[in-house]
């Protein structure tokens, strides 16, 4: 069992990868005159759309209502998260590598509260695009704000924001998953193992 | 009283229900109103089955239909002038409308042919020629727009044309009037003695490589229709004649004496081999190439200088004369290529040629007599078959690969069903009025999509509600998937179309383009983004480089234009949205406007008379701040210093 904590953990913390090449959260705009709908992806490095021009026709509808033009490049959490999860990556493998489990939950414990700081910041990020806006805006609705929901769906004047997680995101709380699995067999074989000596001590005492 | 009042009523009853009667489906043709309602009903976001694309005639362009609904999708310019598109009147579209005799902006556009791989059509482009100043033109269908024509040199008209081969080795062209070859001053009188026609092979299957690769000289008759052969006649061309009387004058008396004109035979890989040998001999003559380059968004001419012209007499086996009877005017090749249809236009019959007994015909060398070095074939010994249809007039068949043919019957105003091979006669249906082409999906090729029928109608009369003495014509749909042919809709049409082609959907949809991306736009006036725009002056011309996205043009506020300057608005459409176009217009251009597609440029040339302040806006409405969308330009006196200077959201 213990070698199957291993290769969960190895395998969990490995799963992070697959962010950089999966987006980890999708958004879609959709209207009436947007057949398909118009979809942004949001990755640990990079925000994309379906199509290479989606930002700019974003952009374009956003600043009819004041919001600020998203420039992935003005956004330095894009520039340091892929990092960080380098960082979880490897202290993944190593944990995996000495099997303890004490590594286990510590990276478990971490992984969990950058996710929920991750989560937060795409929040704040979202708060300020829906309500920092231009005050010379053509189309001003009073009491109005345009912050797009972390989960689920929303009617922004003409448009529904459906935001979901994608594969990224998914992977994401697989690999936690799968670390925490990691943690917790791991434990059940400790103690049988405990168990194991226990029994063998109490032979050799009766013998 | 009460009786007679009751009497009264049921008079009155039994005249209203015959109206009724009248104004429905018996005068009007069609079957049962609901039944073919539901047969042509596309639901509101549905799409159509066929793209169809019929000719403009007298309009030079080509339109776009779906079928079955008959909705119009769109006008495709190609010889005519667009103001609606500034095609022909945008810097960068006037080439397109070069010939040598300089800018034509008009043409007599008749026959849309599309496409073909192994004698299917492929959905790649659509070829149509202009008859009155010889040219041939390809529409690319991932844009549906113009991309090239070619000037057909040695012609008076180029009628039998395009009617590609197999593979869109070749388009071909034949001349309606015969003129001399090459052109020079003479008696008309002396038309037997100095009038040539001539026959065309234009290579297709490039993009931007449309030239006349050779010609052939033949007798002075008219040249009519063509198709080239398919399957086992791959590498023939049949191509009809009238006026083998060869007059010049009331030729609709004079061309319509003989009892049997002919129908050319061209073997044109024969003709590629006397090509490769040299046969040919190179001719001066005068022609234009045109090639728009969706990359530069431009388009350039190119003047052709000359001509390799094969002669029959001296390229045996290149060419055979087929006797057919009066006046033929389509021919139609069926799907197995066997069957050369001819369609004597002032018989009643239909004259059914066999390539089988022409190749044996050919072999056996049993020829009746020649012209000009042009062995003419023994009618009997080409002949297979005779429609007695019982209609008269006859244009031009289709067919639907099942076995049976369609042919349009101009005089008897309607269409004719009749069996391959038995020539027997199965079912007919009326027309309104007077059709001429027809059209099956696909219906000139190996395999025709047999589910439908268009007719193309030369009279309108009282079909729509009346708008002057100038009507649209009109096509009517058919339901041909039974034994019987049923009339489903009435539509009207653009111009005068001569033919059409169709073509199902899904071939077409999946290629066809939403935006030009901006990073491939090559234009040498093109700006990439809002912060490279600005106004240059070079001595007397001054170059405007906008560009549009919603809302807004930068610059939009122009000065230091002065009267007398030659002002060029350089407009890159910054969109790359589908369907986001921007418009140009600006008080007082003697031109058009401008419509630019997203990722494109396209350029407006202005000449201002007089001082003032001009507005320039939009005018595709693009977004909720489209009336906002719109800008002024200052233009002084002609010696004025007002300085260049240009500017947006500046206050």
């Amino acid at each position: 069992m213990q070698k199957l904590s291993k290769v969960l953990m190895l395998v969990g913390s490995l799963l992070l990868l697959l962010l950089f090449v999966t987006p980890l959260w999708r958004i879609t705009l959709e209207a009436p005159q947007y057949p398909g709908g118009i979809t942004m992806y949001i990755w640990i490095n990079k925000i994309t759309g379906d199509t290479p021009y989606t930002l700019q026709n974003i952009n374009i509808l956003n600043h009819y209502v004041g919001m600020q033009y998203i420039e992935p490049d003005s956004i330095p959490e894009l520039k340091y998260f892929p990092y960080v999860i380098v960082a979880m990556v490897i202290f993944g493998v190593v944990t995996s590598l000495t099997g303890k489990r004490k590594l286990m939950l510590t990276w478990v414990l971490v992984m969990a509260a950058l996710g929920a700081l991750g989560l937060y910041d795409f929040y704040l990020w979202e708060y300020d695009y829906g309500h920092n806006l231009d005050p010379n805006a053509p189309i001003k609705v009073p009491g109005m704000a345009y912050q797009p929901p972390v989960i689920g769906s929303k009617m922004l004047l003409n448009f529904n924001a459906i935001s979901y997680p994608y594969w990224g995101g998914l992977f994401l709380g697989l690999s936690m998953l799968m670390a925490a699995t990691a943690f917790f067999i791991g434990k059940k074989k400790e103690s049988k193992k405990e168990e194991k000596a226990v029994h063998k001590h109490s032979f050799a005492t009766q013998g | 009283m009460k009786t007679y009042l009751n009497l009264i009523g049921a008079a009155i009853l039994i005249t209203l229900w015959g109206c009724g009667n009248n104004g429905g489906s018996d005068k009007k043709g069609a079957m049962s109103n609901a039944k073919a309602a539901e047969k042509v009903y596309v639901a509101p976001g549905e799409y159509d089955e066929f793209y169809a694309f019929m000719s403009g005639g007298f309009s030079g362009q080509l339109s776009v239909y779906g079928l079955p609904s008959g909705r119009l999708l769109k006008v495709i310019p190609v010889f005519s002038q667009d103001a609606e598109k500034g095609y022909g009147y945008n810097e960068e579209t006037i080439p397109m409308l070069n010939t040598s005799y300089g800018f034509v902006p008009w043409d007599d556009a008749h026959h849309p042919e599309l496409s073909q791989t192994d004698g299917v059509p492929d959905g790649r482009w659509i070829f149509i020629n202009g008859n009155n100043t010889p040219r041939i033109a390809r529409i690319d269908l991932t844009t549906f727009e113009t991309t090239e024509i070619v000037e057909i040199p040695n012609s008076g008209g180029n009628h039998s044309s395009p009617f590609i081969t197999e593979n869109s080795e070749y388009v071909v062209a034949g001349t309606r009037f015969s003129v001399p070859f090459p052109q020079k001053d003479v008696a008309i009188s002396s038309y037997k003695e100095n009038f040539k026609g001539s026959i065309s092979y234009i290579r297709a299957d490039e993009p931007g490589k449309m030239d006349v690769a050779f010609q052939i000289l033949v007798p002075g008759f008219d040249y009519d229709l063509a198709h080239s052969g398919k399957g086992k006649s791959h590498g023939w061309t049949f191509f009809t004649t009238y006026n083998s009387e060869e007059s010049y004058t009331l030729k609709e008396v004079n061309a319509s004496q003989n009892d049997k004109d002919f129908i050319a035979a061209v073997n044109w890989k024969k003709a590629e081999e006397y090509l490769a040998q040299g046969k040919a001999k190179e001719m001066p003559a005068d022609y234009m190439h045109n090639y728009y380059d969706e990359e530069t968004h431009m388009a350039t001419s190119t003047k052709k200088k000359s001509v390799k012209v094969l002669i029959p007499s001296e390229c045996p086996g290149m060419i055979y004369y087929l006797p057919t009877p009066k006046s033929p005017h389509g021919v139609d090749v069926d799907p197995t290529g066997e069957y050369i249809v001819g369609n004597g236009k002032l018989s009643a019959d239909l004259t059914v040629h066999s390539f089988d007994k022409m190749i044996k015909a050919i072999e056996n060398e049993a020829f009746d007599t020649e012209i000009d070095g042009i062995p003419v074939l023994k009618f009997e010994d080409v002949v297979i078959g005779t429609v007695q249809s019982g209609g008269l007039g006859p244009l031009h068949t289709e067919f639907d690969g099942k076995g049976n043919a369609y042919t349009t019957f101009f005089i008897s105003s309607e269409v004719v069903k009749w069996k391959l091979g038995t020539w027997e006669v199965i079912d007919r249906a009326p027309c309104y009025y007077s059709v001429g082409h027809l059209m099956i999906p696909g219906g000139d090729s190996r395999k025709p999509w047999g589910k439908y029928l268009v007719a193309l109608n030369k009279i309108t009369k009282d079909r729509y509600l009346p708008t002057g003495p100038e009507m649209n014509h009109s096509a009517q749909l058919y339901d041909i998937s039974g034994e019987k042919m049923e009339l489903l809709l009435d539509f009207p049409t653009i111009g005068e179309p001569h033919y059409a082609q169709a073509i199902a959907a899904d071939v077409v949809m999946k290629n066809s383009k939403k935006i030009y991306p901006i990073e491939h736009n090559k234009h040498p006036h093109a700006i990439k983004k809002e912060s490279e725009a600005k106004v240059v002056r070079e001595g007397n011309v001054v170059r405007i480089y906008m560009t549009s996205i919603r809302s807004h043009f930068n610059p939009d506020n122009i000065e230091g234009i002065k009267v007398g300057d030659k002002v060029y608005f350089h407009l890159t459409n910054l969109e790359q949205d589908w369907d986001t176009p921007h418009g140009l217009s600006v008080m007082g251009a003697r031109n058009a406007e401008l419509l630019v597609m997203p990722g494109q440029t396209e350029t407006l040339l202005w000449e201002p008379q007089r001082p003032g302040i001009y507005p320039f806006y939009c005018t595709d409405f693009c977004s909720a701040l489209h009336q906002e969308m719109q800008g002024y330009i200052r233009v002084s006196e002609a010696g004025a210093n007002v300085p260049i200077k240009w500017s947006l959201g500046e206050d």
